[in-house]
């Protein structure tokens, strides 16, 4: 199998945003020009050096980059099978990837002349990284959550309002990210004039699907030069964790040409699927339509969207990214699902043996890498992104295990 | 001719506007539903729009999504309210549209969808979060069961979307009068009537306004450029004011009455 410098991108999603049958715009009328205007001028500034040379220079002198690919060799050795390396997301500025969208979306806003960003947030790494990014650039920013979630990610919220954006609180339906996103779909209709609504993940209408996937790809393209540098071939696993998809399908993306390199996304087992309480989407999901996108959605036979649980709150939402549903159906990646319990043991495993503390949603990740490492020989690799630290969820953990 | 087309061309003859409300099926169940659906033809609705609550309502102010909420506590579904559009069509003759987002139509089946909805005596279908761009399918199952397929309009469109929909869109346009979600307000947007008249060039089909039209005089000024006024939340408003009461449906069709009179140019009594 040659080896690329580079991943090769497929064509996807087609002219009018779908990946297969999935994605597509499906969105109040009053929306339809802001989405026409948002692909045309990022299609423009993809085209454009100077767009691309500001990126990169936020990217690498104010949020980081690149991050570390880190060979673990303690987990490598507890697990005995595999070599695991762990891409250091959590070393990213506000320690979670949601940064590189956020910054490639807000350049994108001042170039449309836009004064005031909005966003939704589950976990609020996406809402404090939305709130970073308009400290920076001095841009009036509100952030739509959910009630139980500013619960269970107290410090976040105080983080946001600390960078002086307003966190509006969301106290309807499960009070969770989907709540938060239609708050936010609300606010979009009635502002748009001066708005962007900065999406978190690859969700959501066209042309966001793909354009947080492209801010996001950076994460595999880097994993790519790096695991080549070190191993000098390609891994045999790729592992993340996949709420609405982001972190993952920016890993997986540069590999997808690479048959040899296989792929996992972990979703949200919740407290197991056999108890309907998860947010495992692709285990009981069917196909739906959620915040303008077609995709596989948790529901009932009504076709009312069901309420998910998880222990991590930027896994608990009923859809998924559209172009995981094509790839999936495509057999190219492998999804699975890990409960809260094994995401908390997990995020302990980890926190012991490397001194990192994960957050919850890339715990997933790693029990699932617990699980399969052993079963691969000892010269596999594997490299698990580690999308978020873990801060955000102490209180929470200590609450959950009585510490 | 359809129940639609034939009521706008009664009307037109006569030089009148359209009277639309709408109401949330199973708000708060499905017998003041029927009750209501009967009291406003009676009392003056040319066509009633009925909403399918949907557990995510991103297109809708408070107003409705408490409707919405309201309804799916009572077990409202898309099957049942099929059930309720049949008993109501049993005694009334104005046509009745159905506004639901595309999740429940996409789970109940396209096809097997506006095949029952066409037997129950549906006369037309908007679905708010389904642009033209991607309602080929419904379009095609609701074309060979005889039902309309109304598209929305909003401030934000476009020329080139102007003339799109104003081809696709069947038995009227409905034309979304402000940016922003549904919901009764204190105001008309500024430049209501330019931006009805900016659809006009385009289309001889019948355009009714809706979104925020709250009040009788509110009303009595879209009627002036349109062909149709829609009035939802301030209904719906009307409904939740008067939960409990044996006398909810007068009161209600009191309201909607007093609209009537506003659009026909007669005094009204708010």
């Amino acid at each position: 199998m040659p080896i690329k410098a580079e991943g090769a991108t497929p064509a996807l999603p087609d002219e009018m945003g779908h990946f297969g049958v999935y994605g597509g715009k499906f969105v109040p009328e009053t929306l339809m020009a802001a989405l026409e205007e948002l692909e045309r001028e990022y299609r423009k500034a993809q085209a454009d050096p100077a767009f691309q040379e500001e990126l990169d220079y936020y990217l690498r002198d104010y949020a980081g980059r690149p991050t570390p690919l880190y060979f673990s060799a303690r987990l490598s050795e507890a697990w005995g099978g595999a070599r695991v390396y762990l891409k250091r997301e959590d070393l990213c500025h506000t320690g979670a990837p949601k940064i590189n969208n956020t910054l490639g979306q807000i350049l994108l806003a001042r170039r449309m002349g836009k004064r005031r960003v909005i966003a939704e947030t589950g976990a609020g790494q996406h809402g404090v990284a939305t709130a970073t990014v308009a400290a920076l650039f001095g841009l009036e920013c509100e952030i739509y959550m959910g009630t139980e979630d500013m619960r269970r990610q107290a410090l976040n919220v105080f983080r946001m309002r600390l960078l002086g954006a307003k966190v509006t609180p969301v106290d309807a339906g499960s009070r969770t990210l989907k709540d938060a996103i239609n708050e936010a779909m609300r606010d979009w209709v009635t502002n748009v004039g001066n708005t962007h609504y900065v999406l978190g993940s690859v969700l959501g209408a066209h042309p966001y699907p793909m354009m947080v996937r492209d801010f996001q790809t950076i994460i595999g393209r880097e994993a790519r030069g790096q695991i080549l540098e070190k191993e000098g071939r390609l891994p045999d696993y790729l592992i993340a964790c996949v709420g609405g998809g982001s972190n993952s399908i920016g890993l997986f993306h540069p590999f997808l040409n690479d048959p040899a390199v296989r792929m996992v996304g972990v979703e949200a087992g919740g407290l197991g699927i056999e108890t309907g309480r998860h947010a495992a989407r692709f285990s009981s999901g069917g196909l739906g339509v959620l915040h303008g996108t077609l995709s596989y959605v948790l529901q009932d036979e009504d076709g009312q969207i069901q309420t998910t649980h998880s222990v991590s709150a930027g896994l608990d939402y009923p859809s998924v990214g559209p172009e995981h549903s094509y790839y999936r159906d495509l057999g190219r990646i492998e999804y699975v699902s890990i409960t809260d319990q094994e995401a908390l043991q997990a995020f302990q495993l980890l926190s012991r043996l490397e001194g990192i503390i994960p957050a919850l949603e890339c715990a997933h990740a790693v029990a699932y890498a617990e699980k399969l490492a052993p079963t691969l020989h000892k010269d596999q690799l594997i490299v698990i992104n580690l999308s978020g630290r873990g801060d955000k969820d102490v209180e929470q953990v200590a609450r959950l295990l009585g510490g | 001719m359809n129940r639609i087309d034939e009521t706008f061309a009664r009307l037109k003859e006569k030089g009148k506007r359209a009277l639309i409300p709408f109401i949330t099926a199973g708000d708060p169940d499905f017998g003041t539903t029927r009750e209501l659906a009967w009291e406003f033809e009676e009392r003056g609705a040319d066509i009633l729009e009925l909403g399918v609550p949907f557990s995510d309502p991103l297109a809708d102010g408070k107003t409705i999504q408490k409707a919405s909420q309201r309804a799916l506590e009572r077990g409202a579904t898309l099957r049942k309210i099929l059930g309720l559009v049949e008993e109501i069509r049993s005694s009334a003759s104005i046509p009745l549209v159905l506004m639901s987002y595309y999740n429940p139509i996409l789970r109940y089946g396209l096809k097997e969808f506006s095949r029952d909805a066409s037997s129950a005596g549906m006369d037309g279908l908007i679905v708010p979060d389904l642009p033209p761009e991607e309602a080929e399918p419904l379009l095609r199952a609701d074309e060979a069961h005889g039902v309309d397929t109304i598209f929305l309009l909003a401030p934000t469109s476009p020329e080139a979307r102007i003339s799109l929909i104003s081809k696709l869109s069947q038995g009227y346009i409905y034309y979304v009068s402000l940016r922003g979600v549904t919901g009764a307000r204190a105001e008309l947007v500024p430049d209501l009537a330019s931006a009805v008249a900016r659809i006009r060039p385009y289309t001889e089909k019948p355009i009714a306004v809706g979104f925020g039209i709250s009040t009788p005089e509110q009303a009595r000024e879209v009627a002036l450029y349109s062909d149709g006024v829609i009035v939802g939340s301030a209904i719906v408003n009307q409904i939740e004011r008067h939960l409990g009461q044996r006398d909810l449906i007068t009161l209600v069709g009191d309201f909607l009455a007093s609209m009537k009179r506003a659009i026909e140019g007669l005094p009204f009594d708010n």
